[in-house]
C-alpha cells in the first residue's frame, strides 16, 4: 500500500510536466500576442521593451527552460495584464474563495444526493422513486449557470430574500444561491450512484440474514446497506469535487464571487500566459490529488481491494 | 432457443412444449420491446426526433431568418407575430432557436463521430493486442485524465480559432472554409474529441477484455478465423450496446460543454445563433427582458433531459439486471 501511495506520487511528477509542456506549447503556438490591443495598438518599441522585459523576446526553448526552472523554485512570475501581480499572490488571494465555495458544495451535494438516493433505493419503484429520479435527471440536465440565473431572480430580485450576488466568506446569506447552483448537478450525479448502489447491495444474502435474525431497520441501512453502497459512490465523488472547484468559474461570473474561474477565463483571452500556466498546474493538481485520494479511500472503504 | 419454431407449430398436440415456446427473439430485438415499454424513453426519443426534423427542416419552416434584424421591434415579449418574442436586435427567438438546434445537434452527432473513430480503434488494439502496447496506451491515457478537461477544451478551442482565422497554407485554408461553414463549430468538435475518446477507449478495452475470455471467441479461434475477422466479426458487434449508451449520455455534456462555451464567447460566430449564446444574452438581459432566458434556458433544459432519459432508457434495455 506504501509503495503504491509512494508510485502514485511520483507518477504525479512526469504527468504535471507533460501538462506544463502541452499548455506552453498550445499557448505559444495560439495567434495573438499578451500586448496586442484592439483600438489602440501599442506602438512597436514599446512591445519590444515589454518582450525584453518579461523574456518573450527570447527562443521558444530558451522561454521553456526558464519557465519552467522558475516554477520549481516556487516562481510562477507576474501577471501581464494586472501589473506587479505575482501569480502566486493571484492564486493565494482567490482560490480559498473558490475552495470553500466548492467544499460547501460538495457536502450538501453529498449529504441531499445520498438522502434523496437512499430514498428513492428503500421506496423502490413507487412514486417517492420516480420522484426523486426525475429530480436527479433534471439536476443533472439543468447548467449550473443557468440554476443560479434563475436563483437570482426568483430569490433576490422578485423576492428579496437573499443578496442577488457578492462574496462575505462562508457563513454569510450571499453563499446561498452559488451553493446550491453548483451543489445540483454533483447531488443528482450521487443520488443516481447511491440509489442503483444500495438496491444492489440490499439483493445480497447477508442483508436477508441481518433482517432475519431481527435487526432493527434503520440499524441494518445504516450499517450494512450504506456502508457497502456508499462505495462506487466515494468514486463519483472525489472526481465531482474536482469538477466543482475547477469548473466554477460560470457560477463565480453569474453570482460575483471573486474567485479564481475568472481569472482563468479572462487570462486565456488576454494571452496572459503565466496566469493561464499557474491557474492550469493549480487545477491538474487538484484533479491528480482527487484521483489519488479516491484510490486510496477504496482500501479503507473495501477490504477486498488491494494494490500491488 | 431454436426448439421454440417447432414447438409454436405443435404446440396444440404436445400442451407442455408450451415451456419452451418464447419466440426467438435477439438481443437487440429484446431490447427494442424493453425500450418501447419505457414511457419516458419513448417520449423522449420522439422529443429528439422532431428536435432533429425542426433542425434539418429550419430554413424552411422558421417563420424568419435567423439573421433578420427588426429596429421596430426590439426585445419584445412573445405575440403571435413572435410567439417567443425578439431579442435585443429584433430578431425572432423562436427562428433563432430553431436554427440554434442546428448548431447543438451538430456539436452532438459530430463530435461523437470523431470521438468513436479516435476511442473505439483505440480501445480495440489496446486490450487485444495486450503486453506493452497495452501498457503504452493506458499510461498515457492516465496522464490525460490528470487534464482538468474543462480548461483543456478552453485552451483548445482558443487555440483552433484562432489559428483557423490566420491560416494562410492550403490545408489551413481548406480547414478554414469547412469552419466558416459550420459557424466556426470545427474548433469545438475537435476539442471536444481531444478529451472524451479516452472515456470511449477505456470502455471499449474493458469491454473487450472481458470479451477474449469468453469461449465463442476461442471457437472462432479453433475453427481457424484470422486475427481481424475476430476482431470485426466477433469482439466489435458485442461491444456496441455499451458504445451506444455511453454515446447517449455523452451527447448532453457535449450539448452543455458548447452552451457553455458559447456562454464565454468562445462558441459560434455570430450571427449564427447556438442555445448558450441566447443563454449568455438572456442572462445579461434577464432583469428586463426575462422571456430571452426562459426560451433558450427551457429548451437547453428539455433537450439534455430528453437525452439524459433516453440514455436511462436504453441503458435498462440492455442490461435489464442494472435497474433491478
Amino acid at each position: 500500500m506504501t509503495a503504491f501511495i509512494v508510485r502514485r506520487i511520483l507518477l504525479l511528477v512526469p504527468s504535471m510536466l507533460i501538462v506544463f509542456t502541452i499548455t506552453f506549447l498550445l499557448m505559444h503556438a495560439t495567434p495573438g500576442g499578451p500586448w496586442d490591443r484592439n483600438e489602440r495598438p501599442l506602438p512597436q518599441n514599446v512591445i519590444e521593451t515589454l518582450n525584453a522585459k518579461y523574456g518573450l523576446d527570447e527562443p521558444l526553448s530558451t522561454q521553456y527552460w526558464i519557465f519552467l526552472s522558475d516554477i520549481l523554485h516556487g516562481d510562477f512570475g507576474q501577471s501581464y495584464s494586472h501589473y506587479g501581480q505575482d501569480v502566486s499572490t493571484i492564486i493565494i488571494s482567490f482560490f480559498p474563495v473558490s475552495l470553500q465555495l466548492g467544499s460547501v458544495a460538495m457536502l450538501v451535494a453529498l449529504l441531499l444526493g445520498i438522502g434523496l438516493g437512499l430514498v428513492s433505493a428503500l421506496n423502490h419503484n413507487t412514486f417517492a422513486d420516480y420522484l426523486a429520479s426525475f429530480f436527479s435527471v433534471v439536476g443533472v440536465s439543468t447548467p449550473n449557470y443557468v440554476v443560479a440565473t434563475i436563483l437570482i431572480i426568483v430569490f433576490s430580485i422578485y423576492l428579496g430574500w437573499l443578496p442577488t450576488g457578492g462574496w462575505d466568506g462562508v457563513l454569510s446569506n450571499k453563499m446561498i444561491i452559488p451553493v446550491i447552483a453548483l451543489a445540483l448537478g454533483p447531488m443528482a450525479l450521487i443520488a443516481r450512484y447511491t440509489r442503483s448502489s444500495v438496491l444492489d447491495v440490499l439483493q445480497h444474502d447477508y442483508i436477508r440474514t441481518a433482517h432475519a435474525k431481527g435487526l432493527k431497520e434503520h440499524n441494518l441501512i445504516i450499517r450494512h446497506a450504506l456502508r457497502n453502497g456508499l462505495i462506487p459512490v466515494a468514486t463519483v465523488a472525489g472526481i465531482a469535487f474536482a469538477e466543482i472547484v475547477t469548473g466554477s468559474f460560470f457560477v463565480e461570473s453569474v453570482t460575483a464571487v471573486p474567485g479564481i474561474g475568472r481569472y482563468f477565463v479572462t487570462s486565456i483571452a488576454g494571452r496572459d500566459y503565466p496566469v493561464i500556466i499557474g491557474t492550469t498546474l493549480l487545477f491538474a493538481a487538484i484533479v491528480m490529488l482527487m484521483n489519488l485520494l479516491v484510490d486510496i479511500a477504496y482500501v479503507y472503504l473495501d477490504p477486498r481491494v488491494q494494490y500491488k | 432457443m431454436s426448439i421454440s419454431i417447432h414447438a409454436s407449430s405443435t404446440s396444440e398436440s404436445l400442451p407442455q412444449a408450451s415451456f419452451t415456446a418464447a419466440p426467438s427473439r435477439s438481443l437487440w430485438q429484446d431490447a427494442g420491446r424493453r425500450l418501447w415499454r419505457n414511457k419516458a424513453a419513448v417520449a423522449s426519443l420522439c422529443f429528439i426526433v422532431a428536435l432533429v426534423a425542426i433542425a434539418l427542416l429550419a430554413p424552411w419552416i422558421a417563420p424568419y431568418p435567423y439573421d433578420k434584424v427588426d429596429f421596430d421591434a426590439i426585445t419584445e415579449p412573445p405575440s403571435p407575430a413572435h410567439w417567443l418574442g425578439t431579442d435585443s436586435l429584433g430578431r425572432d427567438v423562436l427562428s433563432r432557436l430553431m436554427y440554434g438546434a442546428r448548431v447543438s445537434l451538430s456539436v452532438s452527432i459530430v463530435a461523437q463521430i470523431v470521438i468513436l473513430l479516435i476511442g473505439v480503434p483505440i480501445g480495440l488494439i489496446s486490450a487485444y493486442y495486450g503486453g506493452w502496447v497495452d501498457t503504452l496506451i493506458q499510461r498515457a491515457i492516465d496522464i490525460l485524465y490528470a487534464f482538468p478537461s474543462l480548461l483543456f477544451i478552453i485552451v483548445v478551442v482558443t487555440y483552433l480559432k484562432a489559428v483557423l482565422k490566420s491560416g494562410t497554407d492550403p490545408v489551413m485554408m481548406s480547414l478554414s472554409s469547412i469552419n466558416q461553414a459550420t459557424g466556426g463549430l470545427m474548433g469545438i468538435f475537435i476539442a471536444l474529441a481531444l478529451v472524451f475518446w479516452l472515456t470511449v477507449s477505456r470502455l471499449v478495452r474493458g469491454q473487450v477484455l472481458s470479451l477474449k475470455a469468453k469461449e465463442f471467441i476461442e471457437a472462432a479461434y479453433a475453427v481457424g478465423v484470422p486475427n481481424h475477422r475476430v476482431i470485426l466479426r466477433h469482439i466489435l458487434p458485442n461491444t456496441l450496446a455499451p458504445i451506444i449508451i455511453a454515446a447517449t449520455f455523452a451527447i448532453p455534456i457535449a450539448i452543455t460543454l458548447e452552451a457553455g462555451l458559447s456562454f464565454l464567447g468562445l462558441g459560434v460566430v455570430p450571427p449564427v445563433p447556438s442555445w448558450g449564446m441566447m443563454i449568455a444574452e438572456g442572462i445579461t438581459n434577464i432583469r428586463s427582458y426575462p422571456h430571452l432566458l426562459l426560451a433558450s434556458g427551457t429548451v437547453l433544459s428539455l433537450t439534455l433531459l430528453a437525452f439524459n432519459f433516453l440514455g436511462d432508457g436504453l441503458r435498462d434495455a440492455f442490461d435489464p439486471s442494472a435497474r433491478l
